[in-house]
């Protein structure tokens, strides 16, 4: 089905904003191509369940700035960053939460942007690389990854200080074996380690120090 | 990965009826595992309907032991006090699983969902008796390495369920809630939920279509208290195990009272051993009482071409699980 299709339907959502009643309009068509129960459903649903179909508007609340998307459902979290918001500092590397390399923040919590779906992440505070730094000021973690070389081809390095900087606030980085083992979702195929092992330390020392 | 329509749910009723109308749609929480296989293909639902928004959450002591509701995430159970202080295997089974990103993301009845990460079940290009009934299983007689060597049958030597928590949860008796597509409850201790392969590999567990897993409860027990987890992998973090062990022991005076052993990596299913814990029950707590629970344990093993090594590597695993938790 081609996208022109579903832009169409978008640009006709009536300008009350009523997305129920865009459902109702849209249902007929889309859910004879699409998926046969969705126009049962459509008039039955609840106020907090409202079926997503094809191209449809999503906002997304990305290092304190809430921005609009038309995008599908199965569109993933960091295909969204990426592709809708050109935010590309979040990297797209096994595309299956095997790498790390697209770890960002969700409401202060890491997670991969792989594997979770940009509509299931509207209303939460997303952070990315490129929301790291306060305006020229770098984060500790930036500055100890300059100084202590922790990267040679850095595809894995915004994945790596996302993850980092929220071992450090889990205080899961107190020792260098446990830094290790709670870093293992970050893949470094240029085999950085001890020198992402030790920028990550030394922010941890910093924050115990206070 | 195909197209599909996306439909958020707050209430439980509300999931199980969108599920009865959509017969093929399918529950997502995390979506971890579900969209790493979406993204080959290797399942295709037309509906998701998101369940994060129902009250499946909580973590509490109840008379029946400690209640952990089915949307709580492996991180925050892993780390919760009373589960590290309580069933410190279970903390252990949840905090060598994964990564820190993915414990984050997954939720526990999810987690009891996984798929299994035999390399014929992932690829489509292969026949898999699992992925499509009758059509053969070349692990058989490929690269089964890493796959099972207890329960296993002529149609299926995979793990059905590859993962460390319900291994751990077997070995605790822990039962599970579920709910219906009526509203209706039922509980099902977690050692009658997987199935055995048999002649039907695509069969892996009791659920109902449409029914939902919401909570898992973990009786109180000493021998849950004194518990551990090891976990034996082909590099140190983040990797499914070759071999693992839940083991927990209640020792008095150098004798164990009460001893429950499950293993993982090694069965098709989470394997509790009876076998082993009536050897451990009554006798002294010694190495030689290890090593024969060990060997009882995996006296059916028929292993294939290429897992042999499992015979030993699960043994020597359980052999330590035991002399860990036996001087703590």
């Amino acid at each position: 089905m081609d996208n022109n299709f579903f832009n169409k339907l978008t640009s006709d959502q009536p300008s009350d904003g009523s997305r129920r009643s865009f459902m109702k309009q849209a249902g007929g068509i889309v859910g004879l191509a699409l998926a046969p129960p969705f126009v049962a459903q459509a008039d039955r649903l609840t106020a907090f369940s409202k079926t997503v179909a094809g191209v449809s508007p999503m906002q997304l609340k990305v290092n304190g700035t809430v921005r609009t998307i038309q995008a599908e459902p199965r569109v993933t979290l960091l295909d969204a960053l990426r592709e809708h918001l050109h935010l590309t500092g979040t990297k797209k590397g096994c595309d299956h939460g095997q790498c790390g390399a697209c770890t960002v923040h969700v409401n202060g919590r890491r997670i991969v942007s792989c594997l979770t779906l940009a509509v299931m992440n509207q209303g939460q505070e997303i952070t990315t690389i490129e929301g790291l730094a306060r305006g020229s000021e770098l984060h500790p973690l930036q500055e100890a990854f300059i100084k202590h070389d922790a990267f040679q081809c850095g595809y894995c390095t915004s994945g790596q200080i996302m993850s980092g900087v929220a071992c450090v606030q889990e205080g899961h980085a107190t020792t260098d074996h446990q830094a290790r083992e709670w870093m293992s979702g970050n893949i470094c195929r240029c085999g950085a380690y001890p020198n992402i092992l030790a920028a990550v330390r030394e922010v941890a020392g910093q924050q115990a120090k206070g | 990965m195909n197209n599909f329509t996306y439909t958020p749910t707050n209430s439980a009723k509300e999931a199980t009826r969108l599920r009865r109308e959509t017969p093929a749609a399918t529950y997502v929480a995390g979506a971890t595992t579900l969209l790493d296989m979406m993204k080959v293909n290797l399942v295709e639902y037309p509906q998701l309907i998101d369940i994060n928004a129902l009250p499946l959450t909580g973590i509490e002591q109840t008379a029946n032991g400690l209640r952990i509701g089915a949307l709580e995430r492996m991180s925050d159970v892993g780390e919760h006090r009373l589960v590290v202080a309580q069933y410190p295997a279970v903390s252990e089974s949840l905090l060598l699983a994964a990564s820190a990103q993915l414990r984050n993301m997954a939720s526990i009845g999810g987690n009891l969902l996984q798929r299994t990460r035999c390399g014929y079940f992932r690829d489509a290009a292969f026949p898999c008796n699992k992925r499509v009934p009758g059509s053969g299983c070349p692990a058989q007689h490929g690269d089964n390495h890493g796959l099972a060597i207890l329960g296993t049958s002529e149609a299926c030597i995979a793990q059905t369920y590859p993962g460390d928590l319900s291994v751990a949860l077997l070995a605790f008796d822990a039962v599970l809630t579920l709910e219906n597509a009526k509203g209706k409850q039922r509980r099902v201790p977690i050692t009658s939920f997987y199935v055995l392969p048999g002649q039907t590999p695509h069969q892996e567990n009791i659920l109902e279509p449409g029914e939902l897993i919401v909570a898992v409860t973990i009786p109180a027990a000493e021998h849950a208290r004194r518990s551990t987890y090891l976990k034996v992998r082909e590099r140190t973090s983040y990797a499914y195990a070759l071999a693992s062990a839940a083991v927990g022991l209640d020792v008095q005076a150098g004798t164990i009272r009460s001893a429950r052993v499950a293993l993982g990596g090694v069965g098709t299913i989470p394997w509790r051993s009876p076998e082993a814990e009536k050897i451990l029950t009554g006798a002294p707590a010694t190495d030689e009482t290890f090593r024969a629970a060990a060997a009882a344990a995996l006296r059916g093993a028929q292993p294939r071409e290429h897992n042999g090594y499992k015979v030993q590597l699960a043994q020597n695993t359980l052999v330590r699980a035991l002399q860990n938790v036996a001087t703590t």
